[in-house]
């Protein structure tokens, strides 16, 4: 459990260098205190991963469309391991159908995020997800039924 | 073979407290959730000793008094939503001040600032928190959720549902058992 104020440890992983801007700026504007890695695909990520010697972060954001390896296999790998069962996974995509949004989420996925396709909306978005992660985090939580949609 | 488990946290939360305790022969009083009265003097490393075996247990002894005041705050609510079968009459503002002997607006303004959330919104992460627990461990319908929660409707049961979750209960209830389908 992490306590009021520590700083939250946040990996993104996708391979629009465009994207991965807004992002990192997103999370900027918002002052939360925030430490971001950055990673250009799937299997830098996995790669990053497998260092037995690394932080292990408090949440993930995962594009599901990237080339080597997809945000969805990306997924299935690291819920296999027990070491990242306190990670959040937050899985983004241009997909809204709800068959795409379900299946994540079965696959062991917290967060889903239809991705905004403007810069406004997509920091209202970071900002929420961060949010309610860190109540999920900081309060103890049922993780197993955390869902969140958006 | 699969155990398919149902627990009470605060119950099983209660009984390891008392049970280290007693291990380290430390006289005590459990106040509530979240505080104990000791009534003796306890050396630094039996003290010690009690932090290093709660953590264990993911149950930290909180340190200081802004932190001290938010947890409280947090299980106040926390108990409030699972323990009162009717959630009290007087509004929520009056009981936590009450409760808590400090002004709504100094709880709230405390709170704000150190959990990125509001009180408000606290409550109703922690009521939907219920509900799921309803929904999968006592299979109760949500006309039966919405009644144990004291939720004017069932529609504003739902709707708040998916505010917090971004998912309708149905959606959220087939997600799970296929999840445990999955793990099956």
């Amino acid at each position: 459990m992490i306590s009021h104020k520590d700083s939250m440890h946040i990996l993104i992983a996708d391979d629009d260098e465009d994207d991965r801007t807004f992002f990192s700026e997103a999370m900027m504007e918002l002052k939360m205190n925030n430490k971001l890695t950055l990673f250009n695909d799937g299997k830098d990520l996995m790669d990053y991963l497998a260092d037995p010697e690394i932080v292990i972060p408090h949440i993930l954001f995962l594009d599901l469309n990237m080339p080597f390896m997809s945000g969805f296999e990306c997924l299935k790998l690291i819920r296999s391991n027990n070491r990242f069962k306190d990670v959040s996974i937050a899985i983004y995509s241009t997909s809204s159908s709800e068959k795409d949004i379900e299946e994540t989420f079965i696959e062991g996925a917290n967060i889903y995020i239809k991705k905004p396709n403007d810069f406004t909306k997509l920091k209202k978005v970071i900002k929420e997800v961060l949010n309610i992660n860190w109540q999920f985090h900081s309060s103890g939580l049922n993780k197993e039924t955390f869902f969140f949609s958006i | 073979m699969k155990l398919y488990i149902k627990y009470d946290g605060i119950a099983a939360c209660r009984v390891i407290l008392q049970e280290q305790l007693e291990r380290l022969n430390i006289k005590h009083q459990i106040l509530g959730l979240g505080e104990i009265e000791i009534s003796d003097n306890v050396s630094r490393e039996d003290l010690a000793e009690l932090h290093t075996a709660l953590n264990k247990y993911s149950i930290f002894v909180v340190d200081n008094e802004k932190s001290q005041l938010i947890q409280r705050i947090k299980d106040t609510i926390v108990e409030m939503i699972y323990e009162n079968e009717k959630l009290p009459s007087v509004t929520i503002s009056q009981y936590l001040s009450e409760k808590l002997n400090f002004s709504y607006g100094y709880i709230t303004n405390i709170f704000t600032e150190n959990t990125y959330s509001s009180i408000e919104n606290f409550i109703i992460i922690q009521k939907i928190e219920r509900a799921k627990k309803l929904i999968i461990e006592d299979q109760l319908t949500l006309t039966e959720v919405s009644y144990k929660l004291n939720y004017s409707s069932v529609a504003y049961l739902s709707s708040q549902f998916k505010k917090v979750t971004g998912l309708t209960p149905s959606a959220f209830k087939r997600i799970v058992d296929k999840r445990r389908n999955l793990a099956n």
